[in-house]
This record gives C-alpha cells, sequence and structure tokens, in this order.
C-alpha cells in the first residue's frame, strides 16, 4: 500500500517535475542517474555514476542549427570551511591567516560537453555560475561576508586543494552528445565523498543563452557497521566511549592470556 | 585488502595498518614503551587526520599496556600505591589535555602544539638517554659495573614534606612531585597521543630515585588507566576515536609486542637504551625540520562545523 502510494507520488514528480521547471523555449530535459543511493559500505573505494537523458522538442521549439550545448554541476553537502595558511614566524611555519568558507559544496563537479568559455559568454558564466570560477564561495573576513574575485589566493588555494583531493573537479569533456539530443554525462565520486545529498543541476544551451534547465540529485549515505559505527560516535558519546575502552581491555587482556609465557 | 574507516572516512589497507601496529608494537615491546609517539605520527603520515590519529592511538595504547601490565603484576613489579599517587595528578592532566586538545583543534593551532610538543620533549629525552647509553657503554667497556641507582643520593625533592611510604618500591617519598609528575604525563598524553612511558620512565629512575624493578611496571598500569580515560574523553568531547581503527592497530601491536619482548631480553641494556634513545631522537628531529623548513603546501583547510 505505502509502496503504490510512493510510487505514484514519484510517478507524478518524474512527469510533472522537469515540465514545470520546463522554461518557454520548451525544451524539456529528462533525465535519470544509475544510482540515486549509493551506499558506503566497509570496501567502499569510490564510486563512477553515469547521468542519462535527452532533450526533448516540440512542434514549436526553434531549430537549433547550432545544436546543444550542456553543464552538468554536481554540489555535494554544504558545510562551513576554513582555509589557514602558514607563515614563517620566529623561525617555523605556523598557522596565520585565516578565512572562513560558510556554506560551501564538500564536493563540486562540473563536467560539460566543451570549454565552458565557448558555451556562454562571461556574464551568462557568472550569473548561472557556470564552472568552478563562476560558483559562488562566500567567505567570511572579520565581519564582513562576501564571495570574492577567482583570483583571490585563499580562494584558488581553496579550489587547489579540493581538487587534489578529487573533491571539487571540472571537465570539460565530461558530458557526451550521442545523438544531437541524448546526452550522458559520468559523476566521478572519490573515495573520501562526505555522506550527505548531492543536488544535480543540468543547464542546457543553444548558441550561449541558456535554453532548459533540470534538477536532480542522489544521496550517499553510510549503511549497516559503518553507519552505526558512525551514529554511535557522534550522538552516544559516552556510551561509544566506554564501549571502545572495554573492546581495548578485551584485546589487552587476551593477548597477554594467548601469549603468556610465565 | 581495503577497508573504509568509519570516522577517519577513508579507505586504508588493513595490511598497512596491522604491519604498522606491528612494527611499532616490536619497538615498544624491545623497549617497554607505549610507542604512541611511533604511531601517531606514521598515522598522520598516511593521511589520518591528527585529531582521529591521538584519539584512536590513545585506545591502542590502552589495550597493549593491559597485557604488559598483566605481565608485570604476575611477577609483583607493580606498586599500586605509587601507581594509585601518579593517578590522582594523572587523570586532573588527562582532563586539562583533553580541553586544551578541543581549544586547540577549534583555533587551528592543533597541529603546531602537536608537533612543537614531539620536538621538545623526543629530542631532549633522546638526547638525554643517547648521552646516559653511550657513558653507560664506555664504562661497561671499562669493566666498571655501570650503576643506575645510587642509593642515598638524596636531591631537594626528597626534603618536601607530606611523605608517605611506597612500600613495593622501598622508598619513602613525598606525594607532591609524584602528583605533579603523574599530572604532567597524563596532559601530555592527552594532547599527543603517547603514553608518556618515555618520559616517566626516566623521571621516576632518575628525578625521584625509584627503584627499576618497579619502575617499568607502574608506569604501564599508569599508562593503561591514563590511556582508558583519555579514550573514553576523546570519544565523549571530540568524537574522533576510531574504534575500526584501533582494533586493526591493537591485534598488530600486541603481536608485534611479543617478538619485539623476545628481541630485547637478547640485547645488552646499555645498548637497549642508547637504541631507544637514537630512536627518540630522530623522531624529534625530524619534527624539528618539518617545522624549519618551508612546507611545500603552506594552506591547509577544515572543516569548522556548522552545515551537514
Amino acid at each position: 500500500m505505502t509502496l503504490r502510494r510512493i510510487t505514484v507520488v514519484f510517478l507524478a514528480l518524474a512527469v510533472c517535475g522537469p515540465m514545470s521547471l520546463a522554461p518557454a523555449q520548451a525544451e524539456k530535459l529528462i533525465v535519470s542517474i544509475s544510482n540515486h543511493r549509493v551506499t558506503v559500505t566497509s570496501s567502499y573505494s569510490g564510486e563512477e555514476l553515469v547521468l542519462f537523458g535527452s532533450v526533448e522538442r516540440d512542434a514549436g521549439t526553434p531549430a537549433r542549427p547550432g545544436g546543444y550545448d550542456m553543464v552538468v554541476t554536481v554540489s555535494g553537502p554544504r558545510t562551513d570551511m576554513v582555509t589557514r595558511r602558514k607563515e614563517r614566524k620566529f623561525g617555523i611555519w605556523v598557522n596565520a591567516d585565516s578565512r572562513q568558507f560558510l556554506d560551501v559544496p564538500a564536493y563540486l563537479a562540473v563536467s560539460s560537453n566543451r570549454a565552458i568559455d565557448a558555451i556562454a559568454p562571461a556574464d551568462v558564466r557568472r550569473r548561472q555560475q557556470l564552472g568552478i570560477d563562476n560558483v559562488l564561495l562566500t567567505q567570511r573576513v572579520g565581519t564582513d561576508y562576501a564571495d570574492v574575485v577567482a583570483s583571490d589566493p585563499f580562494r584558488r588555494a581553496f579550489v587547489r586543494l579540493r581538487t587534489e583531493h578529487g573533491l571539487y573537479r571540472e571537465s570539460a569533456s565530461g558530458v557526451t552528445f550521442l545523438t544531437p539530443t541524448l546526452f550522458r554525462a559520468g559523476i566521478a565520486l572519490p573515495a573520501e565523498v562526505p555522506t550527505g545529498t548531492y543536488d544535480v543541476n543540468i543547464k542546457l544551451f543553444a548558441d550561449g543563452a541558456m535554453v532548459g534547465d533540470t534538477q536532480t540529485a542522489f544521496e550517499i549515505v553510510k549503511v549497516g557497521f559503518e553507519q552505526f559505527i558512525a551514529t554511535a560516535a557522534h550522538q552516544h558519546g559516552l556510551a561509544y566511549g566506554l564501549a571502545t575502552a572495554l573492546m581495548a581491555l578485551m584485546t589487552g587482556w587476551m593477548a597477554s592470556i594467548v601469549f603468556r609465557r610465565d | 585488502m581495503q577497508l573504509y574507516l568509519p570516522i577517519a572516512d577513508i579507505p586504508i589497507n588493513v595490511f598497512l595498518i596491522l604491519a604498522m601496529g606491528a612494527a611499532v608494537g616490536f619497538v615498544s615491546g624491545m623497549f617497554g614503551i607505549g610507542g604512541g609517539f611511533l604511531l601517531t605520527p606514521l598515522l598522520i603520515f598516511i593521511g589520518i587526520a591528527p585529531a582521529v590519529a591521538v584519539a584512536s592511538v590513545s585506545t591502542h595504547i590502552a589495550a597493549s599496556s593491559l597485557s604488559g601490565a598483566l605481565s608485570y603484576w604476575r611477577k609483583r613489579s607493580i606498586d599500586p600505591t605509587l601507581a594509585l599517587v601518579l593517578l590522582g595528578g594523572s587523570v586532573v592532566g588527562t582532563f586539562l589535555g583533553v580541553w586544551l586538545f578541543t581549544l586547540l583543534r577549534a583555533h587551528g593551532q592543533l597541529d603546531l602544539v602537536i608537533a612543537l610538543s614531539y620536538v621538545v620533549l623526543l629530542t631532549g629525552v633522546g638526547s638525554a638517554m643517547c648521552y646516559e647509553g653511550l657513558r653507560a657503554i664506555r664504562r661497561a667497556r671499562r669493566g666498571g659495573n655501570a650503576t643506575l641507582r645510587r642509593p642515598g643520593a638524596h636531591t631537594w625533592i626528597h626534603g618536601l614534606p607530606l611523605k608517605m611510604r611506597f612500600k613495593r618500591s622501598k622508598i619513602y617519598l613525598s606525594v607532591i612531585p609524584v602528583n605533579i609528575i603523574g599530572l604532567l604525563i597524563g596532559f601530555l598524553g592527552a594532547i599527543m597521543g603517547v603514553g608518556g612511558s618515555f618520559i616517566l620512565i626516566p623521571i621516576l629512575i632518575y628525578v625521584l630515585r625509584i627503584p627499576t624493578s618497579t619502575v617499568i611496571g607502574t608506569s604501564m598500569a599508569l599508562t593503561l588507566v591514563t590511556m582508558v580515560i583519555a579514550t573514553i574523553l576523546h570519544a565523549v568531547t571530540n568524537h574522533q576515536v576510531d574504534a575500526v581503527l584501533a582494533l586493526i592497530l591493537m591485534i598488530g601491536g600486541v603481536t608485534g609486542a611479543q617478538f619485539g619482548a623476545q628481541a630485547g631480553h637478547r640485547i645488552r641494556s646499555e645498548h637497549l637504551r642508547l637504541l631507544l634513545g637514537l630512536l627518540i631522537l630522530a623522531v624529534g628531529v625530524r619534527f624539528a625540520i618539518e617545522l624549519g623548513i618551508r612546507p611545500d603546501e603552506i594552506y591547509t583547510i577544515r572543516a569548522s562545523g556548522g552545515g551537514a
């Protein structure tokens, strides 16, 4: 009964979702992800998701002789992060200056079918937050809140470090058009991805203007033993600590029995 | 075999962690120390966050010191009174240490303080042990017998009030310095993720002039209790104890310790002290170099709470 109701709701969402979000130009995007629920188990070491979709046209849709371009932005759970810069003080390197990044995505992947510069002009890129350089990363500097230019050293260091860990990525060949209206995009998730909800924003362009967009989402969850441990550690700290200490004592005691020589 | 660590949030190779636990266990069994000062930097080196490394190593040391303490208990070489008095100070020290740990983590200076403490303590203790070991070896070459303990050689510490009798150690001593030493060890242990035996043993032998026969066992008993407390406190305040990581370390550690203890019996004690001194000094110097040269990456990112 509940399952059927969920199915009905899901179908309704699947049908109405893209329709209600479709812009006046009448191109509709129908998309689906290979896995809406990525489970982190003890053997988890990263995963690759695939996003499939097609551009639906109807009689009223104007012809697009230049073909379509697409930018897919995947942003992970939002969190506050601090970037610190080391400086030499009294002969040793210590953390000196720092910037707090507020509510920034822990994971960010921007894929497109060709270089984003070639897809849309600068003002559109800025407005639609296309590409890592144009994504809003709010900083707190003292009491001010602001997004800064892409060349800001802290912002650049932040993006560079996240990129080195595979958590921020930009690929100008991540989206492939199989036919002029059928596309697929790969979403690479490294082993270190944080758990949570991931939003996928798909934007369709033609001749430098946005002609359609849609959203979808997937979640990454710890399951089974991993989830049990993580939940216990964060929500029942005392019980978890006592249990861990007891485990240590049991191990030590067992070792002293197994290896007893005197 | 890759395994995903639930708290450290990264996948690790189980055999690498087992091997690290076993290698450090070997060294700790050989010298009768906890080995935290080697294990914590190793874990940080393979990419585990310092906070998780320090907290999980506490759990590991609790396990290895229990198996050690039990065997010393059977040999009657633990002084329970001395352990209890040390513990009084050490519990307070552990609380202070975990509190400072949390504070420093919030201000982004935890890594620096961990590194600085390593440099100061390890180079200090390491140099002193090397010097003492070399002297003992030279003395042994000349045919004289090395006397570690000089009975009757009292310092001002032995003139302090509030004296009490420590029966099994056969010593009559003020509780004030014992408590202070306990406090210091508990404090350092909580911040650095070390049991502190490598500092405690020399202090007990050279400063308080407690006989070597009860020093190692008593220090293990103390380490056991402080590390159990540190584990629980780290779990409650910082949520950074990774039970899976700790368990793998323990299994490697207790196994390695057995072989280490066998190897230790075959080496002359002054050589053993020199070797340990060199090892401690080397780790200290490595940390010093790291602080002094320009790091490859001068930026670091840390989650600062909020959001998911």
